[in-house]
């Protein structure tokens, strides 16, 4: 069989904690293979070797949260054929994101010894937001799995097989008993795209939302029986105002649910 | 054995002409017999068991493992495991699992692909699936394997997948005793009283100080499995209360489903203003299709490994709740909750007994009880009954649309 040309991958941080960059590393069986199947052109977490682009496919991690930020990324796309966010920061902001609903000068005054020394946008934004993304891969963090299947996918030429499904297909399919029917647990899985494998229910308890809102959620009506479950307006808008805060239907459920220091 | 055998010969195996076999009464031990030899015999012996807050199905090695004196309270959206005093082993309704997850499993591979030198070979699917012994079948769920036996084995295309599964399964079934609070088969017609699509039946009779079953054969080997324990003819005060225990069950029902015109009524009513409003209540979770036991669609995924060596093609659950499954050039054909909770109910009431001659609703309640936020699909169909434009006026309806 002929040899298939290894194409070039870079690895980009930008605002985020660098656990989904560590999803790649935490491939273990899986490394040697990824590096044998890609040339790892540019990936700072495990090299120190960055070689220049352009690159056949660059993987974005974190959101964009400086003016710095919102220029590299703009290189970041002119350089690479396939762009892929993966990760909550890098598709809807992240836990950052909750600058968005406050004043980021309080942030920083509170925050920092030096505040004067901060240089920061007003807004953590996903990468979406600011160039055009091939593939946004969900989760705080990404599943190693759904980032080995994209990059198969990429390799072959073929669509990613990443469901777009909630994480109540995951629950059932993994054979686990609803904890908001069977316990009374309130769970954000019905709202909530797939991809961890439904861990959180597995163990008892509700689904954090962490993979951010599946198609048609209908956060409305899941708060309604999150109230019926006992949970008040508080701890609704907590749940909804996580890692994927920003994210429309969520951003929206969290602000019907009052402000965090001025519960409606 | 296939249901549909069954229900072409019944009672082949009575005593008499339009009698059943006669039945037997065995003690509460020799059910624990009865898991040893069927486990004895090579199956592997799955029954209901207690887990995490509800009665699913497993492997189960013997009695201890069945839920003693478990009951369990259903609701729309709720359910809770009780306790009951009389040390019952099957009272209780049907749980969150049903024997589709094992005559139709959630994930199953189809083949592998592997590159050779000069070109790939292709290996088939695994060649021996498991014989399943299936203890504790409720009426409603013989219905609802009767009705994926017409879907996967009754057309053209026979998924053989299903077939090996299903031809080597050896059914114990029980009749209800006790109905749940979202229950309906008795207006479905499928239940609680089992009549056919079991090797054996048993009927719980636990009270007075006496806990026993009372045993049907519907099959040779059932009836050769019957005649392997320690059993006595069957008396009449232990048929009187095999009645009784059915009885009760029908007489508990939780739910009713009126069935009249009903095909009808959903199929002259697709604009019905109800529509909008379970719209409202409606996650698009998928729930529903995953619980329901005659739900059958899935989805086909190939996928293919880094060093691009090997592929797999993999059948995976699917729901018509989802965006990907009415997916094609263009977009979804069906956009909206709306649009997808109407073909999710008026496929199963309706459209199914075009398709395939028979409702696809057994009345297990499982869609009402495991749906997050308690959607009833006989509140819906009711309610959709109540201000109909239709039957009867389906031009109307299609003038007024």
């Amino acid at each position: 069989m002929a040899e298939r040309k290894r194409p070039t991958l870079a690895v980009w941080k930008f605002t985020s904690c660098d656990g989904c960059q560590l999803s790649l590393l935490d491939c273990e069986d899986e490394l040697l293979a990824v590096a044998g199947a890609v040339d790892i052109a540019y990936f700072a977490e495990a090299s120190s070797t960055l070689r220049p682009g352009p690159y056949d496919v660059s993987l974005v991690e974190g959101s964009i949260t400086t003016a710095a930020d919102a220029e590299r990324i703009r290189h970041v796309r002119a350089s690479s054929k396939v762009v892929i966010a993966i990760g909550a920061c890098a598709t809807a902001g992240g836990i950052q994101a909750l600058r968005n609903f406050a004043d980021v000068g309080d942030y920083i005054s509170a925050v920092y010894a030096s505040p004067e020394y901060i240089r920061t946008l007003a807004t953590s934004t996903p990468i979406a937001a600011h160039v055009k993304v091939d593939l946004e891969l969900r989760g705080c963090p990404i599943n190693k799995e759904e980032l080995l299947e994209v990059v198969s996918a990429l390799l072959a030429g073929r669509r990613p097989e990443i469901a777009d499904e909630s994480v109540c297909v995951a629950c059932k399919r993994r054979g686990t008993a609803c904890v908001m029917v069977a316990h009374g647990t309130p769970c954000l899985g019905p709202v909530t795209h797939a991809g961890c494998g439904a861990i959180c229910p597995a163990y008892g308890r509700g689904c954090y939302g962490c993979y951010g809102p599946a198609e048609q959620a209908n956060t409305a009506a899941l708060s309604a029986q999150w109230r019926l479950l006992g949970a008040d307006r508080r701890s609704i808008h907590r749940a909804f105002r996580t890692f994927n805060a920003a994210a429309e239907p969520f951003r929206r459920e969290s602000d019907a649910h009052g402000d965090e220091d001025h519960p409606a | 054995m296939r249901s549909d055998e069954a229900q072409a010969e019944p009672g082949e195996a009575a005593a008499g002409a339009g009698q059943r076999a006669p039945r037997r009464l065995i003690a509460r031990d020799q059910l624990g017999a009865l898991i040893q030899t069927l486990a004895g015999s090579g199956y592997a012996v799955i029954g209901p068991t207690v887990r995490d807050g509800a009665i699913v199905y497993d492997e189960v090695r013997g009695v201890a493992d069945l839920p003693a004196g478990w009951t369990d309270r259903q609701e729309a959206g709720r359910y809770r495991l009780e306790r009951r005093e009389d040390g019952a082993l099957f009272g209780y309704a049907v749980g969150p699992h049903s024997w589709k997850r094992f005559l139709h499993p959630p994930a199953e591979l189809l083949w592998r692909a592997r590159r050779t030198e000069d070109g790939f070979a292709v290996e088939a699917a695994p060649p021996s699936p498991p014989r399943f012994a299936f203890l504790g079948v409720r009426a409603c769920e013989l219905h609802a394997i009767a009705i994926q036996d017409r879907v996967f084995l009754g057309g053209t295309y026979r998924d053989t997948g299903y077939a090996a599964r299903r031809e080597g399964a050896f059914v114990v079934a029980v009749n209800c005793g006790t109905a749940g609070g979202t229950c309906f088969c008795a207006s479905m017609g499928t239940g609680p009283g089992v009549s056919a699509g079991f090797d054996l039946a048993l009927t719980e009779l636990v009270g007075d100080g006496g806990h026993a079953f009372l045993v049907e054969a519907g099959s040779e080997a059932g009836a050769t499995v019957l005649a392997g324990l320690a059993s006595q003819p069957a008396t009449q005060a232990a048929l009187a209360a095999a009645e009784a225990v059915v009885e009760g069950a029908r007489a508990g029902m939780g739910r009713r489903m009126e069935t009249a015109g009903l095909k009808e009524l959903l199929q002259s009513n697709p604009e019905h203003p109800r529509w909008d409003d379970i719209a409202a209540r409606c996650l698009a979770c998928a729930n529903c299709t995953m619980v329901c036991p005659t739900c059958f669609c899935t989805t086909v995924s190939d996928r293919t490994d880094l060093a691009g060596g090997e592929a797999t093609r993999e059948k995976r659950w699917d729901s018509c709740f989802t965006a990907d499954f009415s997916f094609i050039h263009g977009g979804a054909v069906r956009a909206s909750r709306r649009s997808r909770y109407r073909q999710w109910m008026t496929h199963k009431l309706a459209h199914w007994i075009d398709q395939f001659g028979t409702s696809g609703c057994v009345g297990c309640g499982r869609c009402i009880t495991w749906c997050p936020v308690g959607i009833d699909i006989t509140e819906e169909a009711a309610a959709i009954r109540a201000q109909a434009t239709g039957p009867g006026k389906p031009e109307v309806t299609h003038g007024d649309a």
